[in-house]
């Protein structure tokens, strides 16, 4: 106590100023002693948000060697230093004594878990997948070699670093594994075909930023403000400079509450609005005439046989009703014919070139489709075959009226959004589009996508700064694991995999790229660098750089078809590394059933989520469906390291790659996916040395030497992103994929990402501070492709190179340096004037002309009819979701007859329309997300502050349908499918209204999906209710719009829970075919 | 010059003290995220506070209290908000959002009444509570006007927002306003931030929300003015808000001077009896 005497606070009183004792005088020693710890810290760590794609910069303060906190980094030009709720959670999420650090065992049959090490753990999984891969093994399907085993599938990526994808999907392919899937495909895998096939990359066309310099941002299948909270504050930016903003969606949410105008629909009806924007346009003549005319396909002319929808009732020549999708030789131009692209893509090598399968989003990857020959144009746009007068037909039923009879939408409402738009467009002014799954999760939902570009193309909103399509994606690194893709059908930088063809050699996979223009004409170079990357000096020019270790396709393999596969028995092992299909897939009931089929199960995350514990206390163990010492289902848990316990690269949802650094070791076990598949790789080869099985030959001869660090011996993530950056002959970093060569002297993992480490720099940890630079931030982390940050921004300059006005300039021709310039990198030829024409039959990009800014496109023009990419029609039409109570007014066709459809006892379908029984089912479902939480909640319900802001399952329902229904504000309803029964709170609001539709009232039903049975936030999972039904082109899940009924109290127990769903379908006289006509 | 608010800390006894800091809410764009709520606990370690579904809208914290500091009320209202339009049905609609934090009142009676000096006033002009120094009486709980603080089951001490006065000595703002991802929160020197405000309201005014005002901006009134000040769409009891709060111990002068008159003339009367008594 010595030395306290004169601190004695009423000694301090007494003596100094604070004579009432109400403040220095009173201030406490420990009050002043601690200093803040973000000051005291031994070390700030840069990272990024685990959270969403919008890629917020993280500080990660350390001390001893713990991390005391984490706050937004101020330096980012993302985010600007702001965190939501997710994110300022982000030290709970990692430090948080709900995580784990033990691996967990249940042998078959147990009752529990058991702890076991991890050593043995590995050991154990290694064998299982030696014993299974072994025992499935294929050489072979129906006389096609295959080379590949259907026994095992992974599904997760989009929440690791690509580095972990790239070795997931590295290893896994080696392996012979093809079943490799991640959230990807569940999120956005139509974003990738709509705006793929329209513009030539599956990616958003800008970045978050340059939402600022827009007059009109319409959000439309987006929940921004809720979604992608601080990604919204370039919004807000835009609404102070006066811009108008729109939100279109089924619900009053928190984007609503601070738009300007929000325009209530039917959720799933958005082709329909869209459509009768992009007539409203076409009629009034409001396109922007000189970027149509140059920019777009709007003037060339189609085939004499193409029929279009509007001539055959909703469907367009070329179909196959047998089975259920097109040939589309008859889409294509006159004079020029698209094949499809590179070589082979197509899965059954005996169909005519340019047919398009059903289910090949690659063949517009991140890239275009390639064209032979010239198109024909009329500069006029008049000729009746031009694709804009085929427009003008096509949408010409799409009006007012019609808008009110599908969408709900009064005339007036809708006259008020083409008057914003249209006003907002132009040389002057720009709109921007934002969408995220509220457009892409439906059974068509590639042509949502597809509409929303023809009308921004029409516009001529695409490429200028306030302009374009945001894509707002909603994992953190679910763009990166697109691009270096742990998806079935693609190999790294969207090369396609290959399929079982009688061509076994790689030429043969490449002969028709032989006539492409653009830049997929350098496909081989990335081919090949990508096999010498995995294969190294086993593969040679001789041995076909090895072409024949890609185990082959023989059709859809998606995390869908896995499930079937799963229950047929055929898929016997299955990775789930950071995804929870137990709460997260639709028809989240048959994602179980799946996995109590499986002989064993990895699951690899940071909290024991739902998928990991379904077999002792999920839902099918309550109704007495599953016994869980029954279920022979071997299941190994580990623990996962956190983004702040390892080093790696996300790729936010504008492309740009953000590099976060390790800040601590991870507890226990706990390891990253990067460690875990290095080192299972490593014991597997260990494991099968000296083999002489052939199987075995692309395992053994696959590169897999990386460097470790620490005691863990976790592999150096940076000579990953080396790895898929590449190096030349001499072992240099390449700079640029234009580097890459056919002859195997160069090594490359992943073509787009090449440049991210020129000059041996980690150029996605670049970070130069938002204060230092312009708005662009080119300094601030790396975007593919090339640092470029918005696509196709030749478009943002007039034909002649120079800006289309002051307003609005990006990027343009600099006549005395001959080169192209501007604030962003351009995304053009550096030296290409504007005055080149190319030589007849010149191939690659020297066959694109100085007014082509769409250059992975084969004639370099935004397509406002896909002639081909696009597997359900070549222009978008309106059709209702699988499960819908309104008819289909537009066409005689009720659903999208291309739809993939999974007849199963378990995925029954509804009656719809008008079709008898329909009634059974009388209210439109929605699910969303909300801010609070995460996806299937594994990231967020485990959290004490995020689950106290949203503890329990809900259900949206307006005051109408509650009174209807006799539901009762803050008690419990259940929601009734073919498929399932759940039980939710009651929130009774406004801002669910019921929607006229002529006449008819529509009820519509609010469920976020985020909510299952563990954690401390919990509830049923919306997605019981779902059915697996797929957008053809995509695979993506229908789960933004279904029919339902909605009851008062809570749903049976036990057995009665399966008999409630049973009597609703023998009431609705729901058969195996209810629903499936073509 | 500084204002009448400026003279908290010069009349709390510090000399040259720095300009007194203060939040500005801007209700009109908070988007309702929370990311308030959440940084707020996770810098001051601030427990979770129950998981209760209280179908109040989205709000499921309910109200400021020991372990929420930062409060994000929902209200839904039948009403137009400026010149939105929101398309459903034929009924005006709005959702209002707007983040509640303790006012660091320039009069603060939770500060009068604590008899431990817990509770003090900070050279900023803020008030915080010590937990090392609180004796768990809870006076200061009925005290404060505005329901803010509340004392923790767990520890038995009064809590309430700091305004992060740790992170405030080393320069950095507090972790609500820091994290928000819209600027609706906002931290500053308090005249600054009151010369914006009446900006931000003519702005807001003028697209057309005729109702918006600023709350806790009078010097002159209950509390003399607050350090923590908002602008709101409504009328404040619609977020909870008392209208006219009144420092509890707005009376205490006088009843001090009452009780004072009083017991002199007791002890006249004493003094007298016992001069009459002893005579």
């Amino acid at each position: 106590m010595s030395g306290m005497g004169f601190s004695w606070p009423l000694l301090r009183q007494l003596t100094g100023k604070d004579r009432l004792g109400r403040a220095a005088a009173v201030k406490s020693p420990r009050t002043g002693e601690h200093p803040a710890r973000t000051a005291a810290a031994d070390r700030v760590v840069k990272s990024v948000c685990p959270y969403c794609a919008v890629g917020c910069a993280q500080n990660v303060y350390v001390s001893d060697e713990k991390v005391v906190h984490i706050e937004g980094d101020p330096d980012s030009p993302i985010s600007r230093g702001r965190l939501c709720p997710k994110g300022a959670s982000s030290l709970q999420l990692t430090t948080g004594s709900g995580r784990l650090n033990k691996v967990l065992h249940r042998p078959p049959g147990a009752a529990d878990w058991r702890e076991i090490d991890l050593e043995t753990a590995m050991d154990m999984v290694a064998d299982r997948i030696i014993a299974t891969r072994r025992a499935t093994w294929e050489w072979e399907n129906k006389g096609r070699r295959v080379a590949r085993t259907m026994g095992i599938a992974s599904l997760g990526g989009a929440t690791l670093d690509n580095e972990e994808n790239y070795l997931i999907k590295k290893l896994l392919t080696a392996l012979g594994v093809v079943q490799i899937e991640n959230q990807a495909r569940v999120c956005h895998s139509s974003t990738v075909v709509g705006l793929g096939t329209s513009f030539g990359r599956g990616g958003a066309t800008t970045f978050l930023q340059d939402l600022q310099h827009s007059d009109c941002v319409l959000i439309q299948g987006s929940n921004f403000a809720e979604a992608h909270p601080v990604g919204f504050q370039w919004v807000m930016e835009a609404k102070a400079r006066g811009a108008v903003v729109i939100h279109v969606d089924p619900r009053f949410t928190r984007t609503s509450a601070l738009a300007d105008l929000h325009v209530p629909i039917r959720a799933g009806s958005d082709v329909a609005f869209l459509g009768a924007i992009v007539n409203h346009v076409l009629e009034n003549e409001l396109f922007f005439r000189d970027y149509v005319l140059h920019y777009t396909n709007a003037s060339t002319i189609l085939r004499e046989d193409y029929r279009d929808a509007e001539d055959l009732d909703g469907l367009f020549s070329g179909f196959d009703a047998e089975n259920r999708c097109y040939e589309d030789d008859t889409w294509q131009y006159e004079g020029m014919h698209t094949v499809a692209a590179s070589g082979e893509r197509d899965e059954d090598y005996d169909r005519p070139a340019g047919s398009m399968p059903a289910g090949r989003p690659e063949v517009q990857g991140g890239t275009g489709v390639p064209l032979s020959g010239e198109p024909r144009r009329d500069e006029t746009m008049r000729h009746p075959r031009c694709v804009l007068q085929v427009l003008r037909r096509h949408f010409a039923r799409y009006t007012p009226e019609m808008v009110q009879r599908v969408c709900g939408v009064p005339p007036e409402l809708f006259a008020q959004v083409c008057r914003h738009l249209t006003e907002n467009s132009g040389p002057e002014r720009t709109a921007e589009f934002v969408y995220a799954v509220g457009w892409t999760q439906h059974s068509d939902g590639a042509q949502f996508i597809r509409t929303a570009s023809i009308l921004q193309l029409l516009l001529g909103n695409i490429g200028r700064p306030g302009g374009g399509i945001q894509a707002l994606r909603g994992h953190a690194s679910i763009q990166g694991s697109s691009d270096i893709p742990t998806l079935f059908n693609l190999l790294p930088g969207y090369i396609p995999m290959p399929h079982a063809h009688e061509h076994e050699k790689m030429r043969d996979f490449l002969r028709a790229d032989a006539s492409c223009r653009g830049f997929w004409a350098n496909m081989p170079a990335y081919l090949v660098s990508l096999l010498k990357a995995w294969w190294g000096p086993a593969a040679t020019r001789e041995n076909d750089f090895r072409f024949d270790y890609l185990p082959r396709l023989t059709g859809s393999h998606s995390t869908y078809d896995t499930v079937l596969a799963q229950l047929d028995g055929t898929c016997k092992g299955y990775l789930l590394l950071g995804e929870n299909p137990a709460v997260g897939s639709a028809n989240s009931r048959m994602q179980r059933l799946g996995m109590a089929r499986l002989d064993w199960l990895v699951v690899r995350d940071l909290n024991l989520i739902e998928s990991a514990t379904w077999w002792k206390d999920g839902p099918e163990i309550e109704t007495g469906e599953l016994v869980t010492s029954e279920i022979g289902t071997e299941v190994f848990f580990f623990p996962a390291a956190a983004h702040t316990e390892k080093s790696g690269s996300f790729t936010n949802t504008n492309r740009w790659l953000q590099w976060h650094h390790r800040a601590v070791e991870p507890d226990g076990d706990a390891r990253s996916d990067l460690w875990f598949m290095y080192h299972l790789g490593r014991i597997i080869r260990r494991k099968l040395a000296g083999s002489a099985d052939p199987m075995d030959r692309p395992l053994l001869d696959l590169t897999w030497d990386y460097p470790v660090e620490g005691e863990t011996a976790e592999p150096v993530a940076e000579a990953v992103l080396a790895e898929i950056n590449g190096w030349d002959a001499e072992g240099r970093p390449l700079d640029a994929y234009t580097q890459l060569k056919d002859d195997g002297s160069t090594v490359c993992g992943c073509w787009i990402y090449c440049g991210v480490y020129a000059g041996g720099v980690n150029r996605a940890a670049l970070r130069q501070p938002a204060a230092e630079q312009d708005w662009v931030a080119a300094g601030w982390a790396w975007a593919w492709p090339a640092n470029r940050r918005v696509l196709y921004n030749r478009a943002s300059a007039a034909p002649d190179g120079r800006p289309w006005s002051e307003r609005k300039k990006l990027v343009w021709w600099d006549e005395e340096a001959g080169r192209w310039t501007g604030l962003d990198v351009p995304d053009f030829e550096e030296g290409k004037p504007p005055s080149y024409r190319p030589e007849p039959g010149a191939q690659g990009p020297a066959a694109l002309s100085g007014i082509d800014p769409f250059i992975m496109q084969a004639d370099g023009k935004g397509w406002l009819f896909a002639p081909s990419g696009v597997v359900d029609g070549p222009l978008p039409s309106h059709f209702e979701p699988q499960d819908s109570p309104v008819a289909n007014p537009l066409y005689g066709r009720q659903r999208n007859p291309a739809r993939k459809l999974y007849r199963h006892e378990d995925n029954r379908y509804q009656p719809s329309g008008e079709e008898p029984g329909a009634s059974v089912y009388p209210y439109v479902v929605t699910t969303y997300r909300l801010t609070e939480h995460f996806t299937a909640g594994g990231m967020s319900r485990h959290t004490p502050y995020l689950a106290e802001l949203q503890p329990e399952m809900f259900c949206e329902v307006s005051p109408e349908l509650a009174a209807e229904r006799g539901l009762v504000h803050g008690e419990w309803a259940t929601v009734i499918t073919a498929r399932g029964a759940i039980e939710a709170r009651v929130l009774v609001t406004d801002r669910i209204a019921p929607l006229h539709l002529n006449g008819k009232v529509i009820h519509q039903i609010g469920l976020p999906f985020h909510f299952g049975p563990n954690g401390l936030a919990r509830g049923d999972a919306a997605n019981e209710l779902v059915s697996i039904t797929l957008d053809p082109n995509s695979h993506i899940q229908e789960v933004k719009a279904l029919s339902a009924d909605i009851r008062p109290g809570r749903r049976p127990r036990g057995p009665a829970l399966p008999e409630l769903v049973l009597a609703y379908r023998r009431r609705a006289g729901v058969t195996e075919d209810t629903g499936t006509e073509v | 010059m500084a204002f009448d608010l400026d003279r908290a800390p010069l009349d709390a006894g510090y000399d040259d003290p720095p300009k007194r800091m203060g939040f500005f809410t801007d209700t009109s764009i908070c988007i309702g995220c929370k990311a308030c709520e959440v940084a707020c606990k996770e810098w001051n370690a601030v427990p979770e506070d129950g998981l209760l579904f209280t179908g109040m809208s989205y709000d499921n914290s309910v109200g400021l209290g020991a372990d929420t500091w930062r409060h994000v009320a929902f209200v839904e209202q039948r009403k137009p908000l400026g010149h939105q339009e929101t398309g459903a049905r034929d009924m005006d609609f709005r959702w209002l959002m707007a983040s509640d934090v303790c006012k660091h009142c320039t009069h603060a009676a939770c500060l009068d009444v604590c008899p431990t000096g817990s509770l003090f006033r900070t050279e900023y002009g803020t008030v915080v509570v010590q937990e090392d120094v609180c004796n768990g009486c809870g006076y200061c709980v009925p005290a404060c006007p505005f329901g803010v603080i509340g004392r923790r089951e767990t520890s038995g001490t009064a809590a309430k927002c700091t305004m992060c006065y740790d992170r405030l000595e080393v320069g950095q703002e507090p972790a609500c306003a820091k994290t928000c991802p819209t600027d609706s929160i906002q931290f500053g020197e308090l005249d600054e931030l009151r010369e914006r405000a009446d900006r931000r309201l003519e702005q807001v005014r003028a697209a057309g929300a005729s109702s918006a005002r600023l709350y806790g901006h009078d010097p002159a009134d209950g509390v003399g003015g607050t350090g923590a000040f908002f602008l709101l769409l409504d009328e404040p009891q619609v977020y909870g808000l008392p209208p006219d709060p009144v420092v509890t111990t707005a009376d205490l002068p006088s009843m001090w001077r009452h009780a004072g008159a009083a017991a002199l003339v007791l002890l006249a009367g004493m003094a007298v009896a016992a001069w009459r008594r002893g005579r």
